[in-house]
């Protein structure tokens, strides 16, 4: 065995990441290692490369049991890691980023030829030519994704980690990697693989490991592993548990308001149609990786959108940016509150009103009369929990943060609002009340995309679910056929 | 054919800059040459040389911080500083003087790095509160006054004499960015520093030593900025609590002017000599100007023109790099 962790435990600030983790690899193998957000995939392997510190826990490599403490010294045990951001230095060269930390030398000196030589000769192996005297920053993302695995192998690296190393590739790079892969596997090489896309896992890799909740739930070849085995083990559902509570509730077919078609974009949306009815609430579902966020963003005009055509009311659209989306009544409560949504510091008046003030102004100025009463009609009508309008926002629960967003959305008035995780981060009492708000609203006309990871959510509010996977929708599932085995097995792409 | 035009091929934006200051600076000198009698007398160059050093060698320290994508704001209460720690000790000799000044430079240096590397401050924030302690720990070794220096020692050989007929600041100068080009060019730290400016917490998943290297990169400003002081000392025979104000800016002008990136990752340091010389340049065909008697700036109206040139340059820059950008 080439590496064993075993009882791997990692908590930060008290709250558990891994929980007696393990992760095995034999030389010569590529494996899976897969996980949703948060299973602890990325802690693991940060573990390992002596990024984070383990709190308890058994390492041994090649035999030996390892402690590492720097990502120096990791690589130089012979682990090399390409994260998913691709590591390299953009400024300098091909063959400088190659042999950075360990340049051949010449009386102390760079010995620029021989660093030419290897690069070349290493590059070769790939079938890469390149001008290794160029700065990375000028090649594309395979050809810096190869440039890194080159570097690793110049390493002499005898496992090598790649953290979704295919999420920025097309088709044809990403059969260049795999070619890649295959030639590390052939010299002894082993790897971890850390990916979302079914397709490929099952196409590259030997075994898999998969986590959740920051615990290994199940390890196993391959071939032995069914996808729809393998979806469950990551989601973590029962199925007969669920089937029974599967809902029998037909609904009318409402018109479509918002209709997405053939919608395409780079390789993170290649092909999405889905209906949004009027008062109705349609979820999207789908793995990570699946597009969910991207198809979201490009129907809001974040992102422009290279193929196929959005309807709103009948009429064809083209959103060259957000606010034409807002002006034509989109709206869209984004997945990271912290990163795109709140404004910390900044009270809940101001955050709720902040899409609204074009419209409230008055000479110019801030007409603070309709401000506090739209301010005091959603704080009531949503039941934000809060001390006063002008209390900062980030003094307010997760879930109170999150009905301030949604009610800066609805004072804007929207025919549709596009709600990304709605309750991540919130707890079980304000999830509920999140979902049964959204009902109400949707019964009051509005019509609700919701875009979830979680498929009970799904199954309590959604009238009708999009399944997304790998970038493409394959299957559109209306209430009465709604169940978590029917989500589940779409999720995997195994629709019969 | 191809390995002999390699230093010369434009790979990065920050290249053409480079090549556009030193078309500058032979231009700058065509002009002088040209339009002034004794421009290029010996004793005009000589004493250019004689008294430029000292901003190229803290240009040179600047350069490599600026490079690491930081800055180094106490370079000209060190220089000031130091100058009165080498005054104070030139009487016991003249080795005493010059060691002193730079073990002066060195010890901020050392701060500086220990506080951006150790305590995760802002290099901005760092040096800025550096400088000032240094300029009042340099008023406070002086009395506030300046501190003559010994005549008898031969301290003073250090920044007023010639050797081989060429300044000894030049000198210094001259080995300082020797030593400069072959670190950033020849050695693997060289690479390093140009990697860590480039992304620090990238060049840690290498495998860089990030932390030391940026704490070297301090030190060696600082001792830098020290030896300008023991120059500046030697030179007007005394040390300086008051001077060295607004040398950390005429210094982050050179490295700028010489095509390196505020943002880190790229830089160079002949081109960093040929910014420092550009800038002083403008300053000795100002003063040959008013010396031709038909207009008398003051030295503030030099500032300005100063300023307003180094923004020209800077714009012509951003230009450059756009077009080479797109192109």
């Amino acid at each position: 065995m080439l590496l064993s962790m075993q009882g791997i435990s990692k908590a930060f600030a008290g709250v558990a990441a891994l929980k007696s983790a393990s992760l095995e690899v034999e030389p010569a193998e590529v494996m899976a290692l897969v996980g949703q957000n948060g299973a602890g995939k990325s802690t693991l392997i940060k573990i390992l490369t002596g990024v984070y510190r383990r709190d308890a826990g058994d390492i041994t490599f090649d035999g030996k049991p390892v402690d590492f403490t720097m990502p120096a010294e990791a690589q130089s045990a012979g682990i090399a890691t390409i994260y998913q951001e691709i590591n390299l230095a953009p400024q300098r060269s091909v063959a400088e980023n190659i042999y950075l930390s360990r340049e051949p030398k010449r009386f102390g000196m760079i010995d620029h030829a021989a660093m030419r030589r290897g690069a070349a000769a290493v590059l070769q192996t790939f079938n890469l030519a390149i001008d290794a005297d160029r700065p990375v920053a000028h090649f594309d993302a395979a050809t810096r994704q190869m440039v890194a695995i080159a570097r690793a192998v110049t390493q002499n690296a005898r496992l090598v980690i790649m953290d979704e190393p295919t999420s920025s590739l097309d088709e044809r790079e990403v059969a260049v990697l795999f070619e890649t892969i295959r030639t590390l596997k052939r010299s002894g090489v082993a790897v971890i693989f850390i990916g979302h896309r079914l397709d490929e896992l099952y196409a590259i890799c030997d075994r898999v490991t998969i986590m959740r909740d920051g615990q290994t739930v199940a390890k196993s070849p391959m071939a032995d592993m069914p996808k729809m085995a393998l979806v469950r083990h990551m989601l973590g559902k029962e199925l007969a548990a669920f089937q029974a509570m599967a809902p029998d509730q037909d609904v009318p077919e409402r018109p479509v308001r918002l209709a997405v078609d053939k919608a395409g974009a780079g390789v993170r949306v290649r092909d999405v149609s889905l209906n949004v009815r009027e008062g109705e609430i349609s979820g999207l579902a789908g793995l990570l990786g699946s597009g969910r966020t991207e198809t979201a963003r490009l129907i809001f005009g974040a992102d422009r959108m290279q193929s196929g055509t959005i309807t709103m009311d009948g009429r064809a659209r083209a959103y060259r940016e957000p606010a034409d989306a807002i002006a034509d009544g989109i709206g869209l409560v984004s997945e990271d509150r912290k990163i795109d949504g709140i404004v910390p510091d900044m009270s809940i008046r101001e955050n709720m009103t902040l899409a609204l003030l074009p419209k409230l102004k008055k000479a110019g100025i801030v007409d603070r009369a309709r401000q506090d009463e739209i301010v005091t009609k959603y704080i009531r009508a949503l039941g934000v929990k809060c001390a006063s309008p002008d209390q900062p926002i980030k003094e307010l629960s997760g879930g109170n943060q999150q009905k301030v967003l949604l009610a800066r959305w609805l004072a804007t008035d929207p025919r549709v609002l596009i709600i990304d995780e709605p309750t991540r981060g919130i707890d079980i009492g304000a999830k509920s009340q999140i979902l049964k708000l959204l009902r109400s609203l949707a019964d009051d006309g509005l019509s609700v995309l919701m875009i979830s990871s979680e498929l009970e959510e799904l199954l309590a509010a959604a009238d009708r679910v999009t399944v997304l996977s790998d970038g493409t929708s394959v299957a559109t599932l209306p209430r009465r056929e709604l169940s978590e085995a029917a989500l589940l097995a779409a999720m995997a792409h195994q629709v019969e | 054919m191809q390995t002999l035009l390699r230093p010369f091929a434009i790979k990065s934006p920050g290249d053409l800059a480079r090549i556009g200051v030193i078309l500058a600076l032979a231009g700058l000198i065509l002009f002088g040459a040209l339009r002034y009698d004794n421009f290029l007398s010996p004793f005009n160059i000589l004493s250019f040389l004689r008294y430029n050093s000292m901003f190229a060698l803290i240009a040179l320290g600047m350069a490599f911080v600026i490079i690491t994508g930081g800055i180094d704001l106490s370079v000209g209460g060190t220089a000031a500083m130091a100058s009165v720690v080498a005054a104070l000790l030139s009487p016991y000799h003249w080795a005493a003087g010059l060691l002193g000044g730079m073990a002066a430079g060195l010890a901020v240096g050392a701060l500086n790095g220990f506080i951006i590397t150790k305590m995760r401050i802002q290099p901005f924030i760092a040096t800025l509160a550096t400088m000032l302690a240094a300029y009042g720990t340099g008023l406070l070794l002086a009395n506030n006054q300046s501190v003559s220096v010994s005549y008898d020692t031969g301290f003073t050989v250090i920044g007023q004499d010639d050797f081989l007929g060429f300044p000894i600041p030049a000198w210094i100068g001259l080995v300082a960015y020797l030593l400069g080009w072959l670190v950033l060019e020849k050695l693997p730290v060289g690479r390093h520093i140009l990697a860590i400016g480039d992304g620090e917490a990238t060049a840690g998943l290498m495998g860089l030593k990030v932390e030391r290297t940026l704490a070297a990169v301090y030190l060696a400003s600082g001792t830098l900025a020290g030896l300008a002081g023991v120059i500046l000392a030697s030179q007007f025979g005394a040390g300086q609590p008051t001077e060295g104000v607004g040398w950390e800016l005429f210094a982050i002008a050179s490295v700028v002017v010489g095509g390196t990136l505020l943002t880190g990752g790229s830089g160079s340091v002949g081109a960093t000599l040929a910014g420092a010389l550009l800038l002083a340049m403008v300053f000795n065909i100002l003063n040959f100007e008013n010396g031709l008697g038909w207009i008398s700036l003051s030295a503030y109206w030099q500032s300005v023109i100063r300023g307003a040139f180094l923004l020209v340059v800077v714009v012509l820059q951003a230009k450059l790099m756009t077009r080479q950008r797109s192109g």
